[in-house]
Order: C-alpha cells, then structure tokens, then sequence
C-alpha cells in the first residue's frame, strides 16, 4: 500500500484528478523563486496558473546548484543578486496563496538553506505560508530522516526524483516515502541540457507505474510545446524549467533589471505549453 | 557536542558518518552509482593483490617511504622543542596528492571505468590525477577555477603536458568550489563511462574515508619512522587542513594515541574576524550540507556557501573533510588559522634556514610549529606534515614580496 492511499487529499491529488479527467497530461512548471527581482517574480508565479500551469515548481535559489545546467544556474545568480532569502520566498508563497487557494507549490531546490533555517521551523513556516511539496535534489532516500520523514509527519508531500539509473532494484526504495506524484528525470545529466527521447520516455514512465500508483512527471529536457506534448503523451504530465527561465533572461533589460516584457514573456510561453499538453489525447487508466 | 568515543578510527558508519557528520546527499543520479563505488572498495580493500599492487607502485613511481627528517637547525633557530618534517613534498608529482591518485586509478580500472574526471584549487591533485592517467592510459579531463587556472599557470601546463584536458570553469566565482560543481555536473552527465577522481577526503561516502586510507600511508610511515628515530611517539603533530587529506593522512594512525596533542592549520587568510576573508571552515564557519557531505562550512545567514579566500589556492574551499569536523567537535584534534602574512614568513624561514621551499599550504602549518615550538622543553617532539613542494608558489610568492619574474 503506497502513503497516498492513507493521507488526507491534498491540493497535489485533487489537482491532478482534475487534469486526469480531462484527459490529458498536466503542465507543471519551475521558476527560480527571486528571479529577476522580488516584485517581478511574484508576478510571474501570480500569472502561471492563469496561463495555463497546473502545478508550479518554485526553486528556492542556492549558491552551489549542482544538478542544474546554466541558464538555472544564472536564474538563481540573479535571484541572490537580487537579495532573495528563505523568508522572502516563503512570504512570496504567502502572498500566492492568498489569492490562488487551488493551485499547489512544490518548493524545489537543496537541502543547505533549509538545513540553514532550521527544519522544523522550515517545515511550519512552508506549510502556514502554503506550500504542498518538497523536491530536494541532494537528498536521496538514504537520508530520509533528514527531511523527507519530517515533512510527511507536517502534511507536506515529499516529491522523490526516479532517474535512468535508478534500476528496478533501487526503485521501490526510491517509491517508499514518495508522495504527490514521482518526478521522473529524462536524462543522466542537468538541467536544460539535451532533449528527452518520447519512446525511452515511455518505457520508462511504464516502468516506474510497474511500482507505483502515483501519477509520473517527466522533466529535464522538455522546452517547446511540441516536445511537451510529445513526452506528455506518455506520462501524466511534464516539466519545464530552463525554457522559462531562458524567457525570463530574454526579456531582461541590459543592465539585467525586469522590463514590460518580463511577466508576459513567461506567461506566453507557458500558454502555448499548455496549448501543448491540452492537445493530447491520454488513454484512460485505471 | 558529540559524546567522546571509546575509539576515534572506528569511523565512519556503514551509512557514512563521523557523528553527526558526513553522508550522502547526491542527486539520485549518482547514488546508484555511490553505491557501487562503495561496494568495489570495500572488496578492493580487503584484497591482498590490490594493496601489494598499489604499494609495488608506491616503492618505485611514488618515491615511497618519504623520509622522516630532523630539522636541525629549524630547531635550533626556534630553540625549544625538536621539529620533524615529514617529506611527502619529495613524492613524485611533488605532494601527497598521488598517495590518493594511485589508490583511486586502480580502483578506478578493477570498475572498470573508461574515463577520469577531476576537480583542482592548486593544481597539484589536477597534475597528480594526469599523471596516473598518463600511466595507465585514461582520458583525463580536469576541472579547475578559471581564476585558479590564473594563478596556477605551471600547474595547467604541466597538466597539458601529460595529457589532460583542462576546462576553466567561470560558473561562481572560478574557485575550488566552483570546479567540485562543474566536476559533479561532469559525473551526472556522464555516469556511466566515468571515474571522478576526488582530490581531498570530503564529498559523498565512501570518498572522505576512501581518501584518508590511501593517504593513512603518510602517518603509518612516520609512526615507524620517529620510533625509529626517537625511540617514541611524537609529543605533537601538525598539518594544513583545506579539504584535510594530508593532514587526516598524518593524524588517523595516531588518533587513539591520548598522550600526541594534535593541531590542524587552516587557512585565515586576511584574519579571522574579516568577513569572507578567509578559508577556516572550523574556526569560522558552521555545519551545514555542501557537495555529499555534512560538514563545516563558510556560509551566510540563510544557507549561502561564501567563496573564502586564502593566498594559497590549496587551500581556498569553503568546506572540510567531514572527519575533522568530528574530531574538532569531539576535541580530540585543535584546529587553529595562520594568516597570510603569516604563512609569508614561514614560507621565507624553512627556505632559509633548512633548503626546503614548502608549498604554501604546509607553509601554513610550519607558521603554527614557529609559535608552538618555542614554548616547548627541547626534549619534546613535533612532526609536521611537509606536504607539498613550493615550485608551483614561487610566482605568487614574487608577487606578494614585490619581486617581478
């Protein structure tokens, strides 16, 4: 029996319930939480679910993002440039929530600057402010107890990544403490780099389901909306990141400050992504 | 503070940890594939023909044992307690770096890996890793600060000249820190075919314990050597600490051993009290997560890694092993920082007064052994850990003392 079978429903499931009976995959999308300034990027995570996001990843800026490729890379620079804290990405939330009580925020990012803030008080201050889910890249299931078995005893899901090599032997311990939905990295590397193959894609996908009831995100690699309706049509639903906020650095001035074009630029590209996923036709599972 | 153990080199536990110290936070990625690095050491480990291999390679490439000498007239100038040196700056490639480069490449060929990667400050554990690679004939690619590749210059060419492939890295600040990333970047990307060869005992377990046995040889030597020599253990031991493998390498043979007081030096650079202006993760800095492993760490309020800064490149990372974070909680090793300008002074009196031109970072601790020696009764003994050769420093020496090369 998988946890989610015996947690209370959460904004995550219902959701994801709502898009499955749509038919179609769900779009959920990163931004770097600061990126480029305060004020421009709570208009920007305000604007997403508007534009078609279903679910929204918001990156919680660390100076030393290993896993991710350049343009996350320079999205978190300018993040902390910008002078973005915990506290300020909480109160972003915050502010989110207020106005937006169906939508749910997966707070992504390294474990350093919640270890930093403390973990209990991190956990209470993220679920007051309204967040519904953790993805924390450097935390594999061999330290749950750091983090993973805190936040589900706090009510807030605990989003694993399941990668290429995480083989059918490692999976089920990768599954265990998994809650919300499973986030299945399409390629050994970082993000924005490469682009995911559908069909490998797809074997994948139907390998983790061999494992799991939970709905499986694939991300890494998916920046236009063909690809995401590519991939979408073989999971139940897809990531974008780098493509986002590559838009959000395209529409910065010379001096890299936020213009008119900042929160449309991103708004737009994640309207024809979800034009994207909105087209495909998913078979009914069980 | 973590409760004093009845042992202090029964560490780390099967999950990776010194106390509360070390683990393994790695991108899922990777951890298979830490795993399976953890399994083929712990098998290569306890095969005869691996350590006879590697200790073959140690008597006729390496230079092995490095000799324990008496610095007699170092002694005599500082006029108390009686001051060894421990010659690893004399090993082939010039510092104790190979000691963990050869262990790594046969470990790295019994996997049956493809390719090498790297990450290098000063560029002696870039140079050491080329040159086993060139040994056993493995691509070697090396990942370095663009602002160390720099300072270093000899060491980038010399890693050119034995075959690597050195990429400047911009991301950050183009420091050590900065090259760990890109090198880890590297490992995900390329999971499969590759080998990072780590240069300092920190990172992921089994790393931090994987790199203190190779580099253990250092204080298994000397603990022969000074009985030999003095008929006794040493009163007191001394290293450099940046990541900390020298200076874990001399210490771990000797670290149930109550009556040998222990000192590590770490770098403090502009001094202490100067914010980000330093590399004394233990003395200024506090736990947190960073690249594998809990440990200190310079950081800022909210969880940020500062840059830190030392004049010896070698030196200039924000973290520390995880086992010295252990033993400076459980206070069983004394972790103190020599400035700069210290360590200028150091570095000027060794070459002086014994002929030896120490690299900056054992400079560091030699600048320690020059206000502890003095202090002691001439009967007592110190062994520091002369890790590494100057050659690479001279230029950034000239400069400091105003001298145009």
């Amino acid at each position: 029996m998988s946890p989610s079978e015996t947690r209370p429903v959460t904004r995550i499931d219902t959701r994801l319930a709502a898009v499955r009976a749509e038919g179609r995959p769900a779009l959920v999308t990163f931004v770097t939480a600061g990126d480029p300034d305060p004020e421009t990027s709570l208009a920007i995570l305000k604007a997403l679910p508007k534009a078609g996001a279903d679910i929204v990843e918001f990156g919680m800026p660390f100076s030393d993002p290993m896993a991710e490729g350049p343009p996350i890379q320079a999205a978190t620079l300018r993040a902390l440039k910008a002078g973005q804290t915990m506290a300020k990405t909480l109160q972003m939330v915050r502010a989110f929530r207020a106005e937006d009580d169906g939508t749910p925020i997966v707070l992504m990012g390294y474990y350093n600057p919640i270890y930093s803030y403390g973990v209990e008080r991190f956990l209470a201050d993220a679920k007051a402010a309204g967040v519904d889910g953790l993805i924390i890249v450097d935390l594999p299931p061999e330290e749950d107890d750091e983090l993973c078995v805190p936040a589900l005893a706090a009510g807030i899901s605990f989003i694993r990544l399941a990668t290429p090599t995480t083989d059918d032997r490692r999976l089920p311990a990768v599954l265990a403490n998994t809650s919300g939905f499973v986030y299945y990295v399409s390629i050994t590397g970082i993000t924005g780099a490469g682009s995911a193959d559908p069909t490998r894609v797809a074997a994948a996908v139907a390998r983790i389901k061999g494992h799991t009831d939970l709905p499986v995100m694939v991300g890494f690699g998916v920046r236009t909306p063909a690809q995401a309706a590519a991939i979408g049509a073989n999971a139940d639903g897809v990531v974008v990141g780098s493509a986002l906020v590559d838009a959000v650095r395209d529409s910065l001035d010379g001096e890299g400050r936020a213009t008119v074009k900042t929160v449309a630029a991103v708004a737009d590209l994640v309207g024809a992504l979800s034009a994207g996923v909105r087209a495909v036709r998913l078979q009914p599972t069980g | 503070m973590t409760v004093k153990p009845n042992s202090f080199r029964t560490g780390p536990d099967e999950r990776g940890h010194f106390g509360i110290f070390g683990g393994r936070y790695v991108a899922e990625t990777l951890m298979p594939l830490i795993l399976e690095l953890d399994a083929a050491y712990e098998t290569a480990k306890k095969d005869p023909s691996f350590q006879a291999e590697l200790d073959g390679l140690h008597a006729t490439y390496t230079g092995r044992p490095s000799p324990l000498y008496f610095a007699e007239r170092l002694t005599a100038h500082l006029g108390g307690a009686k001051i060894y040196f421990k010659r690893d700056e004399l090993n082939h490639t010039g510092s104790h770096k190979i000691n963990n480069c050869l262990g790594q490449i046969l470990l790295a060929r019994r996997m049956g890996k493809t390719r090498i990667i790297a990450e290098t400050g000063a560029g002696q554990h870039g140079v050491a890793s080329a040159t086993v690679c060139a040994r056993f004939g493995f691509p070697c690619e090396v990942y370095m600060g663009a602002t160390d590749v720099q300072r270093q210059a000899p060491n980038v060419f010399r890693m050119k000249l034995l075959g690597a492939t050195v990429h400047p890295v911009t991301a950050g600040h183009g420091t050590l820190k900065d090259a760990m990333n890109e090198a880890l970047r590297d490992w995900v990307t390329n999971v499969e075919t590759t080998y990072y060869l780590i240069g300092t005992a920190a990172g992921p377990h089994p790393y931090p314990a994987m790199v203190r046995d190779f580099q253990s040889v250092i204080g298994k030597e000397t603990r022969e050597q000074i009985l030999a020599a003095e008929g006794r253990l040493p009163d007191m031991l001394v290293a450099a600490v940046g990541g900390g493998s020298n200076a874990i390498g001399l210490f771990h043979p000797f670290l149930d051993d109550e009556d040998v007081a222990i000192v590590g030096v770490e770098a403090g650079g502009h001094g202490i009290d100067v914010h980000n202006g330093h590399a004394a993760s233990l003395t200024g800095g506090r736990p947190g997560v960073l690249h594998g492993n809990r440990t200190y760490l310079l950081q800022d309020d909210d969880g940020q890694i500062l840059e830190g800064h030392s004049i010896s490149a070698g030196l200039d990372y924000p973290g520390i092993g995880p086992e010295h974070s252990f033993l400076k909680d459980t206070g069983r090793v004394s972790y103190v920082p020599i400035t700069d300008e210290e360590t200028m002074e150091a570095f000027q009196l060794l070459t002086r007064v014994e002929g030896i031109i120490p690299a900056l970072e054992p400079a560091h601790a030699l600048a320690e052994v020059m206000k502890r020696a003095p202090a002691m009764d001439k009967d007592q003994i110190i062994v520091m850990n002369l890790c590494g050769r100057g050659d690479k420093d001279v230029f950034t020496v000239g400069k400091m003392l105003g001298y145009a090369l």
